[in-house]
């Protein structure tokens, strides 16, 4: 199948208002007829359940935690960016894409981004509205902050819990059709297939949680929002149950994968403790405002420090490597996330990482409390500090911080065409989960951005368009594709409970994360992929004779639930290596280390490489299929991104 | 690295929600005091599973704090024995050496025990539902810069929302009330003026569905707001309280 982006023809600032005044209607009247199912009520899909159900569509929702209000989404901190230019320091919509389209490394489509930035501006307006309390100023104005390195200061933050105040917005309009009786809501229960009808998305298969009851529920169209697969790599900063089941299943159906190998390893992380680690925890980059970034300059004092003979407070200015001030003066602490991972990483191969496994850097802000005083940095910082001295017993306002990169979005996902769907007509994917808008490096604040304008004000206009064109008669459950896909899944919960192995799930789960992380990480190359690819294929087969699950599917089974996930990790974990093998150029949150400068930089190849991968699925031990969209940039120049 | 500790675990088991539940103990060695509390459960379950036994099932997700999935009543206090702190950030340098450690789920009628140490909120949801939120259409709305909120009401009110849902006020309270929750969402929402206009209702229909729930009557004796992980104050119930009877005075505009 040929790649249609259905980008809107026309100049770049008109294209979405043209195009939604063209997106066929469905008739008020008519809207009662159509039934969407969405899957996942995080930011994206909790924003478009809430604006179906207030069209008048019928909505099925469904999410795997107890409520809607704890998707992932919730644990974002930093902010949520918007082109409201109310600081009056040059920002505009132009100003917010071209950053994005830059900080993506010249990786995304021009049109959508620049119809992100567009509607922005509407994402605060809404949920300002939806009672959402965004700091202010005292003239009771909304305040803004610089974020993720950004040139003006357009990120509109709640406290370090921005995330949490948007999806309990989102999740509050959400509440207000349920109770209106537009959307049913399905928490703790797990989509395990899309179902196709005649090669249209019409429907899935899902288990409840709680009673392991395999059911099929049928619409005239399926959104999936079911966030980021970072989980790959076993210890990520994302919750416990994000997963890849959804878009995985979809993609074995026919939707193509985008760049599966992009993702994002964020700089300030805390560092792993030991091996009996299950999580890792996101310290915001927003610390990088007033923290400075070091490591000792000798090795040696790197070594005292480990044994404990010398305290961070004791090694003299001279003795320290500021190395991202060193290396980029024009931006130092506040380069992009993938940058200052890289250097943290080179830094620590170089034997000059501290704290108990040499794996971390000092994040220091005894400079910043000496210039503002204490109590200006515990304004700021005062409930990150706290969270840090609680997890790690140290007190940052004493000691340094010690952070290190891990992984913490991806930028790949379902590839979707301008109106968000996938290749599978009537099967559209939103936030996190599709390949969209950020290339191969996400910048701060615009995930939040993303999901919602995806959910409030992009959805809603085009899944009308798909709808106003297909019958409304209901469909039924009993279609022989829906019994399919019920038994295909019941097989495949019957045959993982009865192999009855000797390794639990998270072993397997660890052992393709370390893969995952030494070969497919923070810097990758052609040997190292090989090697992955084979790794994982045996790491997958093993899986299937030797893993060890326990208990029934006819009640709550967290370990069978983490089998099924754990089981699509291992396929994508693979696509992800064939798509980092493939793209023989650095770029973003993708390094290949056979293609940088002689700094060693991170060097593009915008010849061969300026498109996205959209992968297809051929069949089991198959080998998927490329296709490539070409990346066509008319309103922007393409230069290397230089820091320095 | 020091050395591990070691631990007795009396821990809540329960099949499913009909079957009766009992306490079973389990022994467990060189935990790493740097490790959380359901880190310290992960390594727990990995060797019953090894055994072959069912692991213990508790609700989590985000392990930040932050989602109110996580719900343990630990040694008799919701979220265990440290302040303003979740039962997934809670860290295993908080237990002595050798401390036995008693793990139940929580305990309301309205919060039924689903498996082991896993509950039923969805009354929570369901509260919400009933006049949690501002009824604005998407898109149908100004700047937001034309409604200034002064800067006070503003902090206030995301003091109030910070309110994760995870359910200990309703755990802490000898009569089980779920006032703390529903406080801060009346309290949050009165508090701005996008709330203002259905501040009467919202009051009204959110204390119905509650009682409707079975949570119990707010006696006053403070045990939610000293074990909210968020340390949502009881100025929110009072704020709620005179939300109540000031829409319940004027009930025709209900
Ligand atoms: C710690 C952290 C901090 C962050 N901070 C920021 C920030 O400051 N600014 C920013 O812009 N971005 C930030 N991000 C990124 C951002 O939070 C996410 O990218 C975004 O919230 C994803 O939203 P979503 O709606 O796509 O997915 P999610 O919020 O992850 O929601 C996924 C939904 O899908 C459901 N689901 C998943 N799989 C299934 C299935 N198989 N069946 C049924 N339901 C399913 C889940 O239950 C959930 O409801 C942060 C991310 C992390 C991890
Ligand atoms: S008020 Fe506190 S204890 Fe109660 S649900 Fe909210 S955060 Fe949890
Ligand atoms: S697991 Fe999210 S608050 Fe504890």
């Amino acid at each position: 199948m040929k790649l249609d982006s259905k980008i809107p023809e026309g100049p770049l600032a008109e294209k979405w208002t043209k195009h939604k005044f063209n997106l066929k209607l469905v008739n008020p009247a008519n809207k009662r007829k159509y039934d969407i199912i969405v899957v996942g009520t995080g930011l994206a899909g909790g924003a478009a359940a809430a604006s179906f159900g207030e069209l008048g569509y019928n909505v099925k929702a469904f999410c795997y935690q107890d409520s809607p209000r704890r998707a992932h989404s919730i644990a974002a901190q930093g902010g949520i960016n918007a082109a409201k230019n109310y600081q009056n320091d040059g920002d505009s919509v132009f100003r917010l894409f071209y950053d994005t389209i830059k900080g993506g490394d010249y990786r995304a489509r021009e049109a959508n981004v620049y119809r992100l930035a567009e509607v922005s501006s509407n994402i605060i307006d809404q949920c300002v509205a939806q009672g959402v309390p965004f700091a202010r100023e005292y003239g009771g104005l909304l305040d803004n902050r610089s974020f993720g390195g950004a040139q003006v200061s357009r990120t509109f933050y709640a406290r370090g819990q921005t995330g949490q105040q948007l999806l309990l917005g989102a999740y509050s309009a959400l509440s207000r059709q349920i109770a209106a009786g537009k959307v049913e809501m399905f928490p703790r229960t797990e989509m395990l297939d899309v179902v196709l009808v005649d090669g249209e998305a019409k429907g899935i298969v899902t288990r409840n949680l709680v009673t392991g009851k395999i059911e099929s529920h049928s619409a005239h169209a399926v959104v999936l929002a079911t966030g980021g697969y970072g989980n790959v790599f076993f210890l990520s900063t994302n919750a416990m149950g994000c997963n890849a089941t959804a878009a995985w299943r979809a993609y074995k159906k026919g939707a193509y994968f985008a760049n599966p190998c992009y993702t994002q390893i964020h700089p300030t992380c805390i560092p792993v403790h030991g091996d009996q680690q299950s999580k890792l925890t996101l310290m915001s980059e927003s610390l990088r405002n007033d923290g400075r970034v070091w490591v000792p300059k000798e090795q040696s004092t790197a070594e005292s420090l480990k044994k404990g003979e010398i305290k961070p407070k004791d090694i003299p200015e001279e003795e320290r490597d500021y190395y991202l001030e060193r290396i980029y003066p024009s931006f130092g602490n506040l380069v992009p996330r993938d940058v200052a991972s890289r250097n943290a990483k080179n830094v620590c191969d170089e034997g000059r990482g501290v704290g108990e496994t040499g794996l971390a850097v000092f994040l220091d802000f005894r400079d910043a409390i000496q210039r503002d005083g204490k109590d200006v940095i515990e304004a700021k910082y005062g409930n990150l500090f706290q969270m840090y001295e609680k997890i790690t017993a140290d007190n940052p306002y004493e000691t340094p911080m010690m952070i290190y990169p891990a992984v913490h979005y991806t930028m790949g996902g379902i590839w979707v065409d301008y109106n968000l769907q996938t290749t599978i007509p009537g099967l559209f994917a939103a936030g996190e989960c599709n390949f969209s808008d950020h290339g191969a490096n996400r910048l701060g604040a615009s995930a939040l951005m993303q999901g919602l304008a995806d959910g409030y004000f992009v959805l809603p206009y085009t899944i009308g368009n798909y709808l106003a064109n297909v019958s409304s008669a209901k469909i039924s459950t009993d279609h022989e594709a829906f019994i399919e896909a019920e038994k295909a899944v019941e097989e495949r919960i019957n045959k993982l409970l009865n192999i009855n192995g000797h390794k639990t799930v998270d072993q397997f789960h660890k052992e393709l994360g370390k893969i995952m992380w030494d070969k497919c990480g923070m810097a990758r190359n052609e040997k190292g992929l090989k090697e992955a690819k084979k790794e994982i294929k045996q790491l997958r087969l093993d899986y299937w004779k030797n893993v060890k699950l326990i208990g029934a599917n006819n009640e709550l089974n967290m370990t069978l639930e983490k089998a099924l996930r754990v089981a699509d990790f291992l396929e994508l974990g693979e696509l992800m290596v064939d798509d980092a093998l493939n793209r023989r150029e650095s770029c973003g949150g993708h390094f290949r280390e056979e293609s940088q400068t002689e700094e060693g930089e991170a060097k593009r190849d915008d010849e061969n490489f300026t498109y996205v991968s959209a992968w297809e699925y051929k069949g089991a031990e198959k080998e998927a299929q490329l296709h490539k969209e070409i990346l066509e940039f008319e309103n922007v120049k393409l230069t290397q991104r230089s820091y320095k | 690295m020091e050395k591990g500790h070691s631990h007795t675990l009396k821990v809540w088991r329960q099949k499913d929600a009909i079957s009766k539940g009992e306490f079973k103990t389990y022994k467990i060695d060189n935990v790493s005091t740097g490790s959380s509390f359901l880190e310290m459960l992960d390594i727990l379950n990995e060797k019953l599973l090894e055994k072959g036994e069912d692991p213990i099932h508790f609700d989590h997700d985000c392990r930040e704090g932050i989602c109110g999935t996580c719900s343990l009543y630990i040694n008799g206090r919701p979220h265990g024995p440290d302040r303003l702190v979740t039962a997934c950030q809670l860290h295993m340098r908080s237990f002595k050496d050798g401390e036995t450690i008693t793990i139940e789920p929580w305990r309301a009628k309205s919060f039924p025990v689903i498996k082991d140490l896993i509950v039923d909120r969805s009354a929570f949801d369901r509260i919400i539902q009933a006049g949690g939120f501002v009824s604005v259409r998407t898109g149908s709305v100004e700047d937001a810069n034309a409604i200034p909120v002064a800067k006070k009401n503003a902090d206030e009110a995301m003091d109030a929302a910070a309110c994760i849902g995870c359910g200990a006020c309703v755990a802490a309270c000898k009569n089980a009330s779920a006032m703390l929750f529903v406080s801060a969402k009346v309290s949050q929402l009165a508090l701005l003026p996008q709330g203002k206009v259905e501040r009467k209702q919202r009051a009204l229909k959110m204390v119905a569905q509650m009682e409707e729930e079975g949570f119990g009557a707010c006696t006053n004796t403070g045990a939610c707001s000293a074990e909210c992980p968020k340390g949502i104050e009881l100025t929110h119930i009072a704020r709620l309280n005179r939300e109540y009877i000031n829409a319940s005075l004027t009930a025709e505009e209900k």
